[in-house]
């Protein structure tokens, strides 16, 4: 089955706390795409994921999953979206066996097929000779796999991961990356919040910037450099110009 | 002293005090300065109440006169050997999060001050802290007693200061001992256990031999009892050191005060220069226990709330310290059982007893319950991002905790409805509401917490937990009304608790900015 042409569509989409964190944000990101969100720390990156994830209501504006109205209906979005925070949502006297077989249950996933595919997942991560041992002590790199498992258990059709690859060594962040890859190549739509510009120059294939709540710049990478007017140039020193060119307007 | 002099013993001190007093007033403002003023309002206001109900409990008794003949030296002594083991239990949790809790201690370990030193300022501050509490508590009774019966018995807070020297000194002797005993990665939950017990243990035990000895649930009249008080020691016995001492007997204060302050200074000598390389051996251990399990069962077939339910139990069940501190509630359950099965089928006036006993605790189980599974939830973002409604996530909670109480409470409604069964129906009804509004009150005031944070769950939300006290009580109240025959009165406080709870309601907190 062919992706659909549009995995998620953000229109207007707002969010203030004290200030405003998203404002008036639209986005498009295609099926089957692998998707960069850049942007400087507090430019709004986890708070529009968190919406699009149904963790967080927006003040104004849509959000469409796969044509599904996220906020009308939100349970059908979250059916087919999975969410990795760059902090790893797992139970520390759960061994990764039974996490699986939890967030299968949350999904409502049939028992069988899904423990057929946590038994691929545990293996394919390298989780094998821990999956049986509660992950209180385990390090960051493999909660975060057991986290990324969970997300992978359900078969979600967007995957939506906010720095996912923060204080993993690199034997652990290339599982990550190479599930991902593996991820997009079946299909699947994954967005991805990344400071470590080099894994989205190389993974994503197309980037968005975002900057006070907005979307400053996107394309591929080669669009980007010529929106830049730097042809040759990193994605680092893209999108440095791109922010400093941001706040100098401002 | 000279606190400026860098890593003396009173630079420690100065550090430590620093540390202790920021880390209680944060706990009691949480976190806003702009209620600091507030706190100080609040703690005079509870030490104004506290004074008042010391003032009708003891003033009357100290104008009457209280000679120190066996029955009050024996009371005297029971009840501080029962404060007693509260303070040890404190003091035991205090030394356990010493051993464990990395904080600072990197930073200091790693630096070339003497870590004896510092650990020697810990166990004196340990000690402290323990008299703070219990000067909280005993310091209105002893005010009152002073007043009406004489500034002798002031000397009660040279006893107080001796008990928490003891306390901190057991209590790192114990603790240092299990850990030798059976190494660091078991002591640290065995520890927390034996503390959480050690506080229970004696007041349990006091009530146990009063049922079985007078009938009654009293521990007082266990302490006063005929049988009890023949049983102790003469007057001449160093026995009663501590009560003469309280009473103001200052040769016994002298000896009770100086042998607690050398036993102190014993324990801070012997294992403040070990403490160091205990704490390096507990950093060093992993506690991440292997499941050795032969066969690993496949995934269950499992609804969405059905699964969160698991989890909850689960996550529960595999948590020992979490489980003695929740069920705490449960062991006070034990005196009831044993009036239960001592009276069965006798005295129905004494089993009326039960009713109220069972409503109260149903209904502080039940709330700390709650909080382990609505704020102590450790994925919620998990939780929220999978397709369930919020609604739903909430009822399999409930769920999880109700079908918890009911399971623990079922054995003593089974065997009342065999005695008396319009008593079991007044408890059955009084632990349903008892239950269910300690769990609303929960839902209402959620705050995401760690689960660690269990035993500190009070001080986020003082409403919530006074709250919840006062609706248990209550309903507690209203049960052993009813049970009583006297269905008229029951309305009053039937009445009056829905309407508590309507006015938490309209308290709570605004709900957070959740999809």
């Amino acid at each position: 089955m062919s992706p659909p042409s549009v995995a998620l569509e953000i229109k207007g989409l707002k969010k203030s706390f004290d200030r405003p964190a998203v404002d008036g944000l639209d986005l498009t990101i295609r099926g089957g795409e692998f998707y960069a969100l850049l942007g400087p720390n507090g430019a709004g990156k986890t708070t529009t994921l968190r919406m699009v994830a149904g963790l967080l209501r927006p003040d104004d504006g849509s959000i469409s999953v796969f044509g599904i109205d996220a906020l009308q209906d939100p349970i059908e979005a979250k059916r087919v979206t999975a969410w990795v925070s760059d902090e790893p949502m797992i139970y520390d006297k759960l061994t990764p066996y039974e996490y699986l077989e939890f967030v299968a249950g949350l999904w409502s996933i049939d028992a069988a097929s899904a423990e057929q595919r946590a038994r691929e997942l545990i293996a394919w991560l390298g989780l094998d000779p821990h999956a049986h041992e509660r992950c209180q002590g385990f390090s960051k790199g493999m909660r975060q796999k057991v986290a990324l498992a969970g997300a992978l258990v359900h078969e979600p059709r967007l995957i939506i991961l906010d720095e996912p690859l923060t204080g993993l060594d690199a034997g652990s962040a290339r599982q990550v990356k190479d599930v991902l890859v593996q991820r997009v190549r079946g299909g699947v739509t994954v967005i991805m919040t990344t400071h470590i510009l080099e894994v989205a120059e190389r993974m994503a294939e197309r980037i968005g910037v975002i900057d006070k709540g907005r979307l400053i710049a996107q394309g591929t990478l080669d669009e980007l450099r010529r929106q830049a007017g730097k042809d040759g140039s990193s994605l680092e020193d893209i999108f440095l110009d791109l922010v400093a060119e941001q706040s100098d307007a401002a | 002293m000279n606190t400026s002099q860098p890593a003396s013993l009173a630079w420690f001190a100065r550090h430590e005090i620093s540390l202790v007093w920021r880390d209680w007033l944060s706990m009691m403002t949480a976190g806003k300065r702009s209620r600091e003023p507030l706190v100080a309002v609040a703690v005079l206001v509870f030490a104004a109440l506290i004074h008042l109900l010391a003032y009708f409990l003891v003033a009357p008794l100290a104008r009457a006169g209280i000679v120190p003949d066996k029955g009050t030296l024996a009371l005297v002594t029971g009840s501080a050997f029962l404060s007693w083991t509260l303070m040890l239990s404190q003091a035991m949790e205090s030394v356990t999060r010493a051993f464990y809790a990395r904080a600072d201690l990197d930073l200091i370990l790693s630096s070339p001050a003497s870590a004896r030193r510092l650990f020697a300022i810990r166990i004196g501050a340990i000690a402290l802290s323990t008299l703070l509490l219990a000067m909280l508590l005993a310091g209105p009774f002893i005010n009152a007693l002073a007043l009406y019966g004489g500034l002798r018995w002031l000397a009660a807070y040279g006893v107080l200061s001796a008990m928490a020297a003891v306390s901190a000194a057991f209590a790192v002797a114990l603790t240092v001992g299990l850990f030798r005993a059976l190494g660091p990665r078991r002591t640290r939950l065995i520890a927390q256990i034996v503390a959480a017990v050690v506080g229970a243990a004696f007041v349990i035990g006091v009530q146990a031999a009063a049922i079985l000895s007078t009938g009654s649930i009293s521990r007082l009249s266990a302490l006063r009892s005929e049988a009890f008080v023949s049983r102790m020691p003469e007057l001449a016995s160093l026995l009663w050191s501590p009560a003469r001492a309280a009473m103001g007997d200052m040769t016994a204060l002298a000896v009770v005060l100086g042998g607690s302050l050398i036993l102190l200074g014993l324990a801070i000598t012997v294992f403040a220069p070990r403490f160091g390389e205990h704490v390096i051996a507990a950093s060093s251990v992993s506690f991440s226990p292997k499941e050795a399990r032969r066969r690993v069962p496949g995934f269950r077939a499992a609804s969405t709330k059905r699964a969160l339910r698991r989890k909850e139990w689960m996550l529960l069940r595999r948590d020992p310290w979490l489980v003695s501190q929740s069920l705490m509630q449960v062991l006070y359950l034990l005196p009831p059982a044993l009036l239960l099965w001592r009276n069965y089928g006798e005295d129905i006036g004494t089993l009326m007893i039960l009713v109220p006993v069972l409503v109260m605790a149903s209904g502080q189980l039940a709330g700390g319950l709650a909080w382990l599974a609505v704020s102590g939830e450790d994925a919620p973002d998990l939780v929220a991002s999978a397709p369930i409604s919020a609604r739903a996530i909430i009822q399999a909670k409930i769920e999880a905790v109700l079908i918890t109480i009911a399971v623990i409470v079922a054995p003593f409604l089974i065997a009342l409805a065999f005695a008396v069964p319009r008593l079991a129906l007044a408890a059955g009804l009084g632990i349903a509401v008892s239950a269910a509004s300690a769990t609303l009150i929960q839902i209402w005031f959620r705050a995401q917490a760690k689960r660690s944070n269990f035993r500190r769950r009070q001080i986020s939300s003082r409403v919530a937990t006074l709250a919840e006290a006062l609706s248990s009580i209550l309903w507690a109240g209203t049960a052993a009304v009813a049970a009583a025959g006297l269905l008229w009165l029951a309305i009053a406080p039937a009445v009056l608790t829905p309407a508590l709870l309507a006015v938490t309601w309209m308290i709570r907190p605004r709900p957070a900015d959740t999809a």
